[in-house]
């Protein structure tokens, strides 16, 4: 693909990626940071991509490091972003009734 | 080149990662925008070994793909929650070391022919090297195996803006002249920098940093994917970067401060402001019993957890002592710092997990206007969000960081384990204050205590 087109994308996704988490409470900071982090945990794809087309050892060694990486960040940036969320599941309204009582 | 299928496929995963971050931010959305960005990244990566592109050393890339995965999985299962932070530094560092290995071994693969595709290679290489040192620097910081107070260098100012420039030199350089020396000078020049720039930074100020180099690593990410002419991951790498880049200023904005300050504050070399007091000023320690006669008979009780109760493992006992004080009729409240605990919301998880119901946690807008009118303050391993001296002492490392007003309370109790200052390293005039009590051991200890001697009232 061109350079023009690249850019084009990488410009549009800048503005994609500042629309979609504007506004969030302070409470999903965290989570947010943990999953976005996951996310460029795709670099995993990169190091594939270079380590299928390598040809001599220091390329593969070198490969082979940025798969594990990479498989580390993507991984394990899912599943602890999971467990964070984990607890945020809905619980039952029983709130309510509490706060009118104790006012 | 690249099937249309395959990039329809990655065209998929992107607009996957899109809902992902667009569910994380609401609480009722986040979990399944998670797995959302989780099943676009298993897409991704399964249409790469189908798609027929030729890959050779598949059997060594399958491994390490399945080593990594079990790493990741079983770091991530294990970590306990209080050390969630540095387990997300560790995670983010490694990613930018991905990135800037694959630039190096493209480099290494294709050469320097096309100018504008080394420059976006010679980027990846050194963003992605300074967010795997500073994340590695951020990780010994949180998990302590370093100190978490700003680790200032003799003429660190001049080091860091004489590596930052060399960095900057040796970049454009080797655009110019690509060398293979003068590659791997940058990586260390790099990874040099990435750690000077983390140093100087405080402990409370860690989160911030950690948040911004999330941003560069998805930068770096994006470049590398301008080398690869891989759309997916510009996409991701770029999406990264610009939500990255706006949640460091909102956390900076919590903290009250520019981010300019948190990161290039310690190089002025202003250390923490009046330490010189210290500890043979009286304070007024109390017993179990005072603290729970305080608390059953007050009216309005505030609550306001941090990092101390999390290691202390005492959200659950936290939570039995508000149900007792429910129960006799006290209406109690949480009041939430933004930055309680380690991270932005880092305290909201922590007491999710002890299933405290979330309409009990106040933000701090929200409660700030009702310590005027409360009777009593607990304090549970939390210090420096409660600090005055960030409204009035200049030379604070924390100064402007809006704080819970606790002081404004009728009485305030701290549960502590000693008179250490906090994890900025300030001292606090409230601990010294006529209507303070100090309830000194281990927090869940001591909550035991107070809530079998509540029981016995």
């Amino acid at each position: 693909m061109d350079g023009v087109a690249l850019l084009t994308i990488f410009i549009l996704s800048i503005f994609v990626g500042f629309e979609v988490v504007s506004k969030v409470s302070t409470v999903l900071h965290t989570p947010l940071m943990s999953g976005a982090n996951a996310i460029h945990g795709i670099v995993l794809i990169g190091a594939i991509t270079v380590t299928g087309s390598a040809t001599n050892p220091l390329e593969i060694t070198l490969g082979v490091i940025a798969i594990l990486l990479g498989a580390i960040n993507l991984v394990g940036g899912f599943v602890v972003t999971d467990r964070m969320l984990e607890m945020f599941k809905p619980k039952k309204p029983v709130a309510r009734s509490d706060d009118g009582g104790a006012a | 080149m690249t099937p249309t299928w395959v990039q329809l496929a990655n065209l998929l995963a992107a607009v996957l990662f899109i809902f992902a971050l667009k569910g994380l931010s609401s609480p009722k959305s986040a979990r399944n925008g998670n797995l959302l960005g989780a099943a676009g990244a298993v897409l991704a990566t399964a249409v790469l070994f189908v798609s027929g592109i030729p890959l050779s050393n598949i059997l060594l890339i399958l491994a390490a793909v399945l080593i990594g995965s079990a790493i990741g999985w079983i770091s991530a299962r294990k970590v306990q929650m209080t050390q969630m932070p540095q387990l997300v530094a560790l995670f983010n560092g490694v990613g930018g070391g991905a990135a800037a290995l694959v630039a190096v071994i493209e480099y290494l693969e294709v050469g320097g022919e096309n100018k504008i595709s080394l420059a976006a290679t010679v980027f990846t290489v050194v963003i992605g090297s300074v967010s795997f040192s500073g994340s590695i620097i951020t990780f010994l910081k949180l998990q302590e195996l370093m100190t978490s107070r700003p680790v200032i260098i003799p003429a660190g100012k001049w080091v860091t803006m004489l590596v930052a420039a060399l960095t900057v030199v040796g970049a454009v350089w080797l655009v110019i002249s690509p060398q293979i020396w003068l590659l791997v000078a940058l990586l260390v020049l790099s990874l040099i920098f990435g750690m000077l720039f983390v140093l100087p930074v405080g402990g409370a100020d860690v989160p911030i940093v950690i948040s911004l180099l999330n941003a560069f690593t998805g930068l770096s990410v994006a470049a590398s994917g301008y080398v690869l002419n891989n759309v997916l991951l510009i996409i991701a790498g770029t999406l990264v970067g610009a939500s990255g880049t706006l949640l460091t200023k909102e956390m900076a904005k919590a903290m009250g401060r520019p981010i300019t300050s948190t990161l290039f504050g310690a190089f002025s070399g202003t250390t923490a402001g009046n330490t010189s007091t210290g500890g043979d000023r009286p304070v007024r320690s109390g017993g179990p019993n005072d603290v729970a006669i305080m608390l059953g008979f007050a009216n309005k009780v505030i609550l306001v957890p941090g990092y101390g109760l999390a290691v202390a493992q005492a959200q659950g006992t936290l939570r039995e002592l508000a149900d007792l004080l429910t129960e006799r009729g006290v209406e109690v409240d949480y009041a939430i710092h933004p930055v309680a605990g380690r991270m932005p919301g880092h305290m909201n998880v922590l007491l999710a997990e002890a299933s405290v119901p979330y309409e009990q946690l106040k933000e701090m807008d929200d409660i700030n206007p009702e310590f005027a009118t409360t009777d009593v303050v607990l304090v549970v391993g939390a210090n420096d969000v409660v600090n005055p001296a960030a409204r009035t002492d200049k030379s604070a490392p924390i100064y402007g960081m809006p704080i819970l007003n606790v002081d404004q309370a009728q009485q305030v109790v701290f549960l502590k384990r000693s008179m250490r200052p906090g994890f900025a390293g300030i001292e606090n005039e409230i601990l010294y204050d006529q209507k303070t009590m100090l309830l000194f051991g281990d927090a869940k200890d001591s909550l035991n205590k107070v809530v079998s001697a509540l029981k016995n009232l």
